[in-house]
């Protein structure tokens, strides 16, 4: 297991190192000079120059690649080009609101999306696995940007049970905090419950017709150990991968999302990145993405080999 | 009264072409300490009579009437949970398919104990010692390592020992073993065989076996239950059934035997079963039977006393003795 897993974070290494040199050219390969933009359309050429030695862009590629990734790993990413801030800070501040956001959205959609699942399943053809399904099938088609109008406008506005907007930081008020958090991740959740539902259902239904469930209740099992142990544990497995699959989706839901909750997020900061060109912000904000991208996949790795133990005993060989 | 009665059971499915009868008005009886075979084709009923006692098949879509009773308490209206503590304690099963009927996320030794725990309230240390000493009755080599392996580890054979030792280790009264040798290498058919064998002799197990290989029969069982489109044909002790086989369909079945092939060619039997969904009242076997006559499409032949303690039904059955 140790092995397994020590073998599966070289790999994630490797990964990384490929993505830091495709960010790295592929800012390059962008056109307009960044020396030419900081310094200004009226800059003499000395100035450009100058800056271009500050900066390190007058070295050869290889070296320039060597000081980034040396920078980066030192956690030093440069400053926003719209306020002078360290790109750190900026990341570090914002980051925490969007893992709050999606971890909050994950929750509500494993929660939702996987007890539907099971009992989907396990009434299959009855009225609760149509009502399952019939949600399911909503909660697919219909867009974040939509839900979250509409959440606002029956929580917020019809209801005035939770407020449309704004953020507070988990430190400075729990409360506040998960009041103003709970409809976005209602919202950013409900697509990723409906995917988990659909998934775990068809899941649950091919374990449940197994050979291995009939031979648990001919053991004299209650129905909830036949189902809760035997059934869901060899189908949790397309559950992590649909979770895992999903982490995409879910950080492009995020940034939608915490544009219609005015939420101060990572998501947000990549989009008024984007819009104002500060390409230290995207550069960071590009391979903060990554690593998490990379590390949750070594979690779903990791997590499948804990569940499937013909995985954990032959090492990596499931692919 | 024996240990286990099977009086007028059908059991029938609904699907959406209409209620599939798949056991018709089957009587048996089994005695401790008894190996009953239940033998015939695919789709004969065998498998759904001998599931209708612990109850496993699809509750749904089952409809079953009849009685099955053990020890004289009637089990087909047992509450469910009641029906739980019977299941896998009083009456367990060796299931057909050894690859898939263990579950591939446990231990080998979390499924043995599993059942242990759940009818003998045994402490964790005390299933897995008793859990040990299963393995080692099924034959299992170096029982402590495999204890902690998952059934990916185990060959077929294994397996199969595995899904036995899970069967008995509550010591139950009646064991079904649906195809228990079917998937197996000759060779280790022989050593299950055995070991159903031993347990017959030191617990007094009574165990149905559940085959379409008469060889097995004459092998292990003591009597033997032919059935033909879910009714019982023919029902005798293995000796007086091979030595005098009353029913057509029984004949041929033993014909089919590899041992009985003329000229390295098998014989068979002509014709297909009816199918579940009609049931005329005539003889089922009358398309392909090499006797048949004109009244064996007027009515049903009854399942009669046809010479000591062996019934048939069939209005010209062969071989007296």
């Amino acid at each position: 297991m140790l092995w397994f897993i020590l073998r599966r974070c070289g790999s994630a290494v490797i990964v990384l190192f490929l993505a830091s040199i495709l960010i790295f050219l592929g800012i390059r390969a962008l056109p307009g000079d960044p020396a030419t933009v900081m310094a200004g359309d009226e800059a003499s050429p000395a100035v450009v120059a100058a800056i271009r030695q500050e900066f390190g862009l007058d070295k050869p590629l290889p070296a320039q690649y060597l000081d980034y990734v040396t920078q980066t790993v030192t956690g030093n990413f440069g400053r926003s080009t719209q306020d002078q801030l360290p790109v750190i800070d900026i990341i570090a501040e914002r980051l925490p609101v969007t893992l709050e956001l999606s971890a909050l959205a994950m929750l509500v959609a494993i929660v939702i999306g996987v007890g539907a699942g099971i009992v989907a399943a396990i009434r299959r053809g009855k009225a609760a696995d149509y009502v399952a399904t019939g949600f399911g099938l909503a909660g697919l088609s219909v867009p974040h940007f939509w839900l979250g109008l509409l959440g606002i406008l029956l929580f917020a506005v019809t209801w005035r049970v939770l407020p449309a907007s704004g953020y507070v930081p988990f430190t400075e008020d729990p409360a506040q905090n998960l009041q103003r958090m709970i409809l976005p991740a209602l919202v950013l959740g409900t697509g990723f419950a409906a995917i988990l539902m659909r998934q775990t259902r068809s899941a649950m239904l091919g374990a449940l017709s197994a050979d291995y469930v009939r031979t648990a209740r001919s053991k004299g099992l209650s129905e909830a150990k036949v189902v809760g142990a035997h059934a869901l544990r060899n189908s949790l497995t397309t559950v992590v991968t649909v979770l895992g699959l999903q982490l995409g989706a879910l950080i492009s839901g995020a940034v939608v999302t915490e544009q219609i909750f005015v939420i101060p997020g990572f998501g947000k900061l990549t989009v008024d990145a984007v819009l104002t060109r500060n390409y230290p912000v995207i550069q960071a904000v590009v391979l903060v993405t990554v690593i998490g991208y990379v590390l949750v996949n070594l979690l779903v790795d990791i997590a499948y080999a804990f569940l499937n133990p013909r995985i954990r005993l032959s090492g990596a060989r499931h692919d | 009264m024996s240990l286990l009665e099977i009086t007028d059971l059908s059991v029938g499915f609904a699907t959406e072409d209409g209620l599939v009868q798949a056991v018709r008005d089957i009587s048996l009886t089994l005695d401790e300490g008894e190996i009953l075979a239940l033998c015939g084709e695919s789709g004969c009923g065998k498998s759904v009579t001998a599931m209708s006692v612990p109850r496993l098949l699809p509750p749904d879509t089952t409809r079953l009437s009849g009685s099955v009773t053990l020890d004289g308490r009637e089990l087909t209206t047992l509450p469910e949970a009641e029906m739980r503590r019977v299941r896998g304690k009083s009456v367990s099963v060796v299931f057909q398919e050894p690859m898939t009927s263990l579950n591939p996320s446990f231990t080998v030794g979390y499924q043995i104990t599993e059942v242990l725990r759940r009818h003998e309230s045994l402490s964790r240390q005390a299933a897995g010692r008793r859990a040990v000493e299963l393995l080692e009755l099924v034959g299992i080599p170096a029982p402590q390592r495999r204890m902690k392996e998952y059934p990916h580890q185990l060959s077929g054979g294994m397996r199969q020992r595995v899904m036995i030792a899970i069967a008995v280790a509550c010591e139950p009264r009646v064991l079904i073993a649906d195809e228990p040798t079917t998937a197996l290498d000759v060779t280790i058919q022989a050593g299950v065989l055995d070991v159903f064998r031993d347990l017959r002799d030191r617990l007094g197990t009574a165990i149905i076996l559940i085959t379409h290989d008469l060889g097995v029969v004459a092998d292990i069982a003591d009597r033997a239950v032919v059935m033909y489109a879910g009714r019982a044909v023919e029902q005798a002790p293995v000796t007086e059934l091979f030595a005098h086989p009353r029913h057509p369909y029984t004949l041929g079945l033993m014909k089919a035997l590899p041992s009985a092939a003329v000229n390295g060619r098998l014989a068979e039997i002509p014709g297909m079963v009816p199918s579940p969904l009609s049931d005329p009242d005539e003889c089922a076997f009358h398309d392909r039977c090499p006797r048949v006559q004109a009244d064996c499409r007027l009515s049903r032949p009854p399942l009669v006393r046809q010479g000591e303690d062996h019934l048939a039904a069939c209005f010209h059955p062969g071989g007296q003795s």
